[in-house]
């Protein structure tokens, strides 16, 4: 299981707009790297992720080798309803992570 | 009036000379005024440090807090020293410190490292390992703000001045020594650099450059690497007695850490 954080407001307006930060432990590692022998080190990263927001997916990204190590992602969500915000992860050798919080709509 | 004039000449003199003393006696070793790492780095550096969720070492303190509760045969380090953010309160601001049972000075990793293997009965962890960078960095984070607030005398003090010695010995292919930047030349720019005072408040801290976590070993170890120097192996005794003197060097300094440097 891949370790990441997830961080929304403690509570939101229906209607507003709020900022969902997430951040991914992952070497990101490019592929074109090469270690002290000279040998290249095979690519790692995580290559996609997906927000849902209740049952809506609110935010999916493919990512490529050019990603800094750990990746930080901030993306703003209308607030509907109360629900939970749920994170999926994985990387390109399968392993996947996830994370949640709910999102309390006034 | 010309002698009013004289008189007070030499009692200018005399006050900026007195001034001039103090500030000697005040203490040479040290940079005035005592600057934290972070004071170096950029705006963009220094606000993703101060900010708790975006810092990345928060990642590694979740780490370390995953490891304080999870138990090795029913022990745990929950399980002798309780509440880390009420034991583990003020003491990494106090290491390197001497160790009795070790009967030497041993860092806060090496201290870490001697409960995980002699009280959890686990596995030695690795240099530079997430699990040791996220404990060091989660009892760290408990000590943010306090001043650092090392012991240098008694069984200490030889390690005290073989650091010093260390860090006023010119070594390598660039021929320098840490007082060359770090005192001689702090605030000044390197390339694209601003040259701090290495102060070692901050650490473990999250290295852009390394693009993970890194000890201050692993951080005086890239020093001795930039003058051409051999890079001592981790846990030398020599990087150890660096620390101290650092640590010494930074007393009084709150801590920061875990930090973020370029």
């Amino acid at each position: 299981m891949l370790l990441g954080r997830i961080q929304v407001p403690p509570s939101v307006k229906r209607g507003e707009v709020f900022e969902v930060r997430v951040i991914v432990q992952h070497p990101m590692e490019t592929g074109f790297r090469r270690d002290y022998d000279g040998k290249l080190i095979p690519l790692h990263i995580v290559d996609r992720l997906a927000c849902r927001y209740g049952a809506r997916e609110v935010f999916r990204v493919e990512l490529g080798s050019g990603i800094a190590a750990n990746p930080y992602f901030v993306f703003p969500v209308v607030a509907t309803d109360s629900g939970e915000m749920v994170v999926e992860w994985s990387d390109d050798r399968g392993e996947k992570g996830r994370v949640s919080a709910m999102v309390n709509v006034a | 009036m010309k002698c009013d004039f004289a008189r007070q000449t030499a009692a200018l003199l005399l006050a900026s000379l007195c001034i001039c003393l103090h500030a000697l006696a005040a203490d040479p070793a040290r940079p005035v005024p005592a600057k934290n790492g972070s004071e170096f780095e950029s705006a963009d550096v220094r606000a993703l440090q101060s900010d708790d969720f975006a810092n990345p070492m928060a990642l590694w303190v979740e780490r370390g807090k995953a490891f304080w509760s999870r138990t090795f045969d029913g022990r745990s380090c929950a399980g002798c020293h309780g509440d880390a953010a009420r034991s583990m309160k003020g003491v990494a601001a106090r290491y390197p410190r001497y160790d009795a049972s070790a009967g030497e000075v041993i860092d806060l990793s090496r201290r870490i490292d001697g409960c995980v293997v002699g009280g959890l009965g686990a596995q030695k962890l690795d240099a530079e390992s997430d699990d040791l960078l996220g404990l060091e960095a989660y009892i760290a984070l408990q000590s943010r703000g306090m001043p650092m607030n090392v012991s240098v005398d008694g069984p200490a003090h030889a390690t005290w001045e073989k650091g010093r010695g260390l860090y006023f010995t010119r070594v390598g292919q660039l021929n320098l020594a840490c007082t060359n930047c770090h005192d001689a030349s702090w605030g000044k720019r390197l390339l694209a650099e601003t040259i701090s005072q290495g102060q070692p408040t901050g650490w473990p801290a999250y290295r852009l450059e390394w693009q993970r976590p890194g000890s201050l070993q692993r951080r005086l170890r890239a020093c001795f690497n930039g003058v051409r120097a051999a890079m001592p192996p981790y846990g030398s005794p020599d990087l150890v007695a660096l620390e101290l003197y650092l640590a010494w060097r930074a007393q009084g300094l709150p801590m920061e850490a875990p930090g973020v440097r370029r």
